[in-house]
């Protein structure tokens, strides 16, 4: 049974204190379950990364609360448990490695949460293993491709056995190869060690794998549900300046001009195949 | 180019050097150092230099590494060395004007700038063989004592850690941004000096505000993996004395004696 392992209620943030200032968040009541991979869409600005900073208590809420895995995020003593719960990526992979070599980055987590060195060796050797990077332990982090350095970051959060990762735009700079290979690593993690995924992006093409998508607006959840269900929304989504992924957008113009073609593609296979089938057909009528 | 400094570098690897512990490399960079300003004929200094040679060979990382990071100061052993020359006391070979040329100030130049030589190619051999991290964490138990005066040594260690590993990151920003400034215009090649000091400011200034943007996310990232200073922090490698280390302490006390004996035996030139 999947339950639920991070809860928000009616959670409100703003940044200043300032009464005419608009709130950050207003008003997000979500559940994430255990083992759920989630996306969480939206522009720039749309509350999306303050929202991930609720997650593992960087912010407290204004109003509301938000509960890790039945914790209340206010109680302090319980700080770094959810820290150890809930890790954090960061947009810039050069600014969030700790250490010069590869495997002392890693092992950087386990040394803070007073773990023994004979299981941090364990434990850096496992992480590093599970996003391909164990040949790399030994090499200069400054030497690393960006997806390297993402995957290193990642495997850093996984040393210290956690249950959740949540990552703030994780690929936004680095390259197509780099993109493909966290998310791959991103989706192994997820189908192999259960991990729960939050994934914040704004490229809707990395949203299709996910069991999750909420789409984000000025501080509050648009719309909620599997990929398929919300990007059939198409016209809403470009009502908010959003975009859908490639595929659903060519169907989705397709059909306006007056295919038949069936709703909900999402990916590039998905897609290719569905106009084969029209082709086909259209050839039959001939 | 920016980042071909060497200085302050790491070159992974599995030799004998590599192998030591951080505490006795960084101790034993000191004796040598000790050693080679006790240096007081050719004979001494040829035996220092000779196992300062062996011991880069031993390291088993390329020559050219050495000789780049000498190039940094080859200025600074070239200025010595023409002041030493000019400068000896006795009876001159040559006199011209001021100038005047002794064997005191030939022989003096040339210790000086072995001397300086031997030191530069032994701290290189101590950044090169020894990650930032072991160096930190060796720098943090040698300052164990100063504890006791309420200085918090493993801050410290780890902001060394943290400043050695962004060299190169911010090497690379500011390559990034004098090529960015020269492609509108910045007069960064100008011999006048004045110049040359104002077109900095605009690559300055930027490194400077990036810093800063990285230093905040990195404390972010610090605080995600649950850092909270050196209180109940375990290390994954452990700082050792092996036979090693022993056969390294009693290798570099061979050299001092053998350097002493041969200061008190041999006639001073």
């Amino acid at each position: 049974m999947m339950t639920n392992f991070i809860e928000t209620e009616d959670l409100k943030f703003k940044y200043s204190d300032d009464v005419n200032e608009k709130n950050v968040l207003d008003g997000i009541s979500i559940s994430i379950k255990k083992g759920e991979f989630l996306t969480v869409l939206g522009h720039n600005a749309s509350g999306k990364s303050t929202l991930a900073k609720h997650f593992n208590v960087l912010l407290l809420p204004f109003g509301g609360k938000v509960f890790v895995n039945g914790i209340d995020t206010k109680n302090e003593s319980e700080l770094y448990e959810i820290r150890r719960m809930v890790g954090l990526v960061l947009q810039n992979p050069d600014n969030q490695i700790v250490a010069s070599i590869v495997e002392e980055d890693v092992a950087f987590g386990p040394e803070n949460l007073g773990v023994k060195p004979k299981e941090i060796r364990e434990r850096v050797d496992e992480a590093l293993k599970s996003v391909d990077m164990y040949e790399h332990r030994n090499s200069a982090t400054y030497k690393l491709s960006g997806g390297q350095k993402q995957r290193l970051a990642i495997a850093g959060i996984l040393a210290m056995k956690p249950e959740c990762i949540v990552l703030d735009e994780p690929t936004a700079m680095l390259d197509p190869v780099g993109r493909r290979e966290v998310l791959d690593t991103l989706i192994k993690l997820n189908h192999e060690s259960g991990i729960t995924v939050i994934l914040i992006t704004h490229y809707m093409d990395e949203a299709i794998n996910s069991d999750r998508v909420i789409i984000m607006n000025e501080g509050s959840v648009l719309l909620s549900g599997k990929p398929r269900e919300v990007f059939k929304e198409v016209e809403l989504l470009k009502k908010y300046s959003l975009d859908v992924p490639q595929s659903t957008e060519l169907i989705h113009r397709l059909k306006l001009k007056g295919c038949n073609l069936p709703e909900g593609i999402l990916s590039t296979d998905e897609c290719v195949q569905a106009l084969e089938h029209l082709l086909e057909d259209n050839k039959c009528q001939y | 180019m920016l980042t071909d400094i060497t200085l302050g570098q790491f070159f992974p690897g599995e030799s004998l050097i590599h192998k030591l512990d951080a505490r006795i490399k960084i101790l034993l960079t000191f004796v040598y150092m000790l050693i080679t300003f006790i240096c007081s004929n050719y004979f001494s200094l040829t035996i220092t230099l000779c196992s300062v040679l062996f011991v880069i060979f031993l390291s088993k990382i390329p020559i050219k590494m050495y000789l780049k990071s000498m190039k940094m100061i080859l200025f600074i052993i070239l200025f010595t060395a023409i002041i030493n020359f000019f400068s000896g006391n006795g009876e001159p070979i040559f006199q011209w004007g001021i100038f005047k040329i002794t064997v005191d100030g030939i022989n003096n130049s040339i210790f000086v700038s072995l001397r300086l030589t031997i030191i530069v190619l032994t701290s290189s051999i101590l950044t090169f063989v020894t990650s930032p991290t072991d160096m930190a964490d060796a720098i943090e138990h040698l300052m164990k004592p100063l504890s006791a005066f309420k200085i918090n040594v493993h801050d410290i260690a780890m902001m060394m850690t943290i400043a050695l590993r962004f060299v190169p990151t911010l090497l690379e920003e500011a390559d990034k941004t004098m090529s960015a400034q020269k492609a509108r215009g910045s007069d960064l090649e100008s011999k006048n000096i004045t110049k040359k000091a104002k077109a900095l400011i605009p690559i300055f200034v930027p490194l400077f505000v990036s810093a800063f943007r990285r230093a905040y996310d990195l404390a972010t990232a610090m605080e995600c993996r649950c850092y909270k200073g050196g209180e109940g922090r375990t290390r994954m490698k452990i700082l050792k004395i092996v036979p090693l280390d022993v056969f390294a302490v009693l290798f570099t006390l061979a050299i001092g004696i053998m350097v002493i004996i041969s200061n008190t035996f041999y006639w001073r030139w």
